[in-house]
């Protein structure tokens, strides 16, 4: 059985279209990643599936039922964290966790081996108040909460948000292990470096979704030949690459820029050579295996060229 | 029933915690009472007065000597008839006359009896009554020298009182009723909308949809602590009014608690019909002193008479729910009304209790939008 199953889903606000006739299935235990930069819709389709919004159009099934239907039932089997953080600042630890607890009918004591991976790590701190926690240890009495009462879909929006990268890759560890437990969990993130430790991943751009596939997939469908350019002159290559003839995109990449060319066969050294005839005489071109980032560029690019 | 208990605790640990609101929500009732209290206990110093003498004999002129004297007012004028005193009042100086009937010291000495009229200025009716006790209470101190002097035994000077502008002037009192309402629409309605408002700005509110709660359960959770608060608030207001401000109670306490439940629950169903339609905490609280507390304030009667102001104000008024409850408070209060006296405006608070609770839940949502 499919734990999610969505058909033709679209939701206006107003006049503006939030997300577009979307489409997808997740599997009972996958874990599921929507990659997309912010505003792409995210928050809406969690939304919709965790029955806070209404769709305009298509439907949403989680777990066989009915998103607007049955949103009795699925409220008391589906686990939400929003991408706002919504902890109570001003409680502790503890009875943050036996408040969400209480909601659901169920306490600390009875879903403990549940939570009890994550909840050992802040349990030292369990009387401090939750405003004064790290972020890394917000996050997981967030994840804490949201696991309490036993769901059998997790919906993270956004979880890694504002947190360090130590604690993002301690969280990314905690859902494998969760996953490996039998939960289904769909998560979202603006970083690309996180999609690669989904079962699959979906890019989703303006309210559309640009690929469904594994990581591994998606980046093996990049056929182009991408280059990396790094250089002291960032500013001036970039500018000078987008005036290169051969250039199909050019744009930064952290410290360097990725460059693909119309081209099949050329060397790297033909770019260098371009460079440095452009006065930029330190850089160093080396050609790389494409990240999910860089497939999301080019395909987002693909679907501004279709419209 | 566990979890809604919870839900009772989680909101009280919010309110405790943050002991500042706290602080202010148990201290703003008394300072309240006390500058209302004795904003309208100040001492009348030098209030002018006119002076109609149709007598102008040797005890009329002894009893305009010991007003002026007494410290308390001061002679602006003599004047020679009563269709003088509307202009007076108008000029604003002037707040009350004193007028002597004709061949007062004979009729004091042939009947025994002679009366004295005071027009009180009563556009402002805390003066009013002011100006005119104080006057009564030196004419009868006068009268009591004058008996015991044994001249004339017996002697009976009737000060007759007339209220203008205001005639069916207000009791001082009224400051404590009013307070009560006041204080109740404050935190009742206030802080619920504030506090509803918070869980939808923090985000929170998204996680309790996302579960079996029913929203009404929700709003119930969240409101039942400021009910307790605001009306451990309204009984310490009433104490200390009648332990420091001997205001009387003359009625049933029982009916006193049931009406102040009722308002309470409007001034709730209020405060929760406006957390639906606010989406901030700054939106809420404008909603609420705006349209709450200023109509409240201003149209119920409790500082300016609803009877002195125009037409479209009067009608306004009676969709105050806190007119209704301050002539029934008042009612219970200084006049010791019962039930079979009150049960007209007990209906009308009733009816729009149920009207706002209605409406309320009906715009309750169980989703987002």
């Amino acid at each position: 059985m499919n734990a999610v199953e969505v058909n033709g889903l679209t939701k206006y606000y107003g006049e503006k279209k939030a997300i577009l006739s979307l489409s997808f299935n997740v599997n009972d235990g996958e874990l599921f990643g929507f990659i997309g930069p912010d505003g792409a819709g995210k928050t809406t389709l969690f939304r919709i599936l965790t029955t806070l919004l209404l769709p305009n159009e298509g439907y949403a099934r989680i777990l066989g039922k009915d998103v607007i239907k049955d949103f009795k039932f699925l409220r008391n089997h589906i686990g939400y964290m929003p991408g706002r953080f919504s902890l109570y600042m001003d409680l502790t630890v503890e009875e943050n966790l036996r408040f969400f607890a209480s909601i659901f009918n169920t306490t600390i004591e009875e879903n403990y081996h549940l939570i009890k991976d994550i909840y050992v790590q802040i349990e030292p701190f369990k009387k401090r108040r939750a405003g004064n926690l790290s972020g890394g240890m917000k996050q997981k009495l967030a994840l804490s909460c949201a696991l309490i009462h036993k769901p059998q879909l997790l919906v993270l929006d956004e979880p890694t948000t504002g947190v360090d990268a130590v604690s993002r890759r301690e969280f990314w560890e905690m859902l494998q292990r969760l996953k490996e437990q039998g939960i289904t969990i769909i998560v979202s993130t603006p970083y690309m470096d996180e999609a690669i430790l989904c079962d699959r991943i979906a890019l989703i751009q303006n309210g559309s979704l640009l690929d469904i596939d594994s990581p591994n997939d998606i980046v093996a469908k990049y056929k182009k030949r991408l280059l990396s350019v790094e250089t002291s002159l960032k500013h001036l290559a970039i500018k000078s690459l987008e005036n290169y003839e051969h250039k199909v995109s050019v744009y930064p990449f952290g410290d360097s820029i990725h460059y693909t060319d119309i081209r099949n066969n050329f060397e790297t050294a033909d770019i260098k050579d371009y460079l440095v005839s452009k006065g930029i005489v330190d850089c160093k071109v080396v050609e790389i295996e494409a990240g999910i980032e860089d497939v999301f560029m080019s395909l987002m690019k693909e679907r501004e060229h279709e419209q | 029933m566990r979890t809604f208990a919870n839900f009772i605790l989680k909101e009280v640990y919010h309110i405790t915690r943050d002991w500042r609101s706290l602080l202010v929500l148990i201290c703003i009732p008394i300072i309240q009472l006390f500058l209302f209290g004795y904003a309208i206990r100040t001492e009348l110093n030098e209030a002018e007065i006119a002076v109609i003498d149709h007598s102008k004999d040797y005890i009329t002129q002894e009893i305009t000597n010991k007003l002026i004297s007494s410290g308390y007012f001061k002679l602006n004028a003599y004047i020679e008839n009563e269709n003088q005193i509307e202009h007076l009042f108008k000029n604003g100086s002037v707040k009350e006359v004193v007028i002597f009937e004709p061949h007062f010291a004979k009729k004091l000495e042939k009947e025994g009896k002679a009366s004295i009229m005071l027009v009180a200025d009563a556009s402002n009716p805390n003066i009013g009554t002011l100006v005119t006790s104080y006057t009564s209470s030196i004419i009868r101190t006068y009268q009591l020298e004058l008996n015991s002097k044994a001249i004339k035994a017996n002697t009976l000077i009737i000060p007759e009182v007339k209220m203008l502008f205001n005639p069916e002037l207000k009791s001082v009192y009224m400051f404590v009723p009013g307070l009560i309402a006041l204080i109740l629409m404050l935190v009742s309605a206030l802080m619920t909308s504030i506090t509803i408002t918070r869980e939808k700005e923090m985000g929170s509110m998204e996680v309790l949809l996302v579960s079996p709660l029913k929203p009404q359960m929700i709003i119930i959770g969240k409101v039942v602590p400021y009910v307790v608060i605001s009306f451990f608030n309204s009984l310490t207001v009433l104490a200390l009014s009648i332990l420091i401000f001997k205001i009387p109670f003359e009625g049933s306490f029982l009916l006193f608690t049931f009406e102040s439940v009722l308002f309470i629950i409007t001034a709730l169903a209020l405060g929760i019909l406006i957390s639906t339609i606010a989406n901030s905490q700054l939106a809420a609280m404008m909603m609420s002193l705006g349209g709450l507390l200023m109509p409240t304030v201003l149209l119920s009667g409790f500082i300016y008479p609803v009877e002195n102001m125009p037409l479209v104000l009067q009608w306004l008024s009676y969709l105050i729910p806190a007119k209704w409850f301050l002539i029934i408070l008042k009612g219970i209060m200084l006049k010791g009304l019962g039930i079979e006296q009150l049960w007209k405006e007990t209906l009308i608070l009733l009816v729009m209790a149920l009207f706002y609770i209605a409406i309320s839940t009906r715009k309750l949502k169980i989703r987002l939008e």
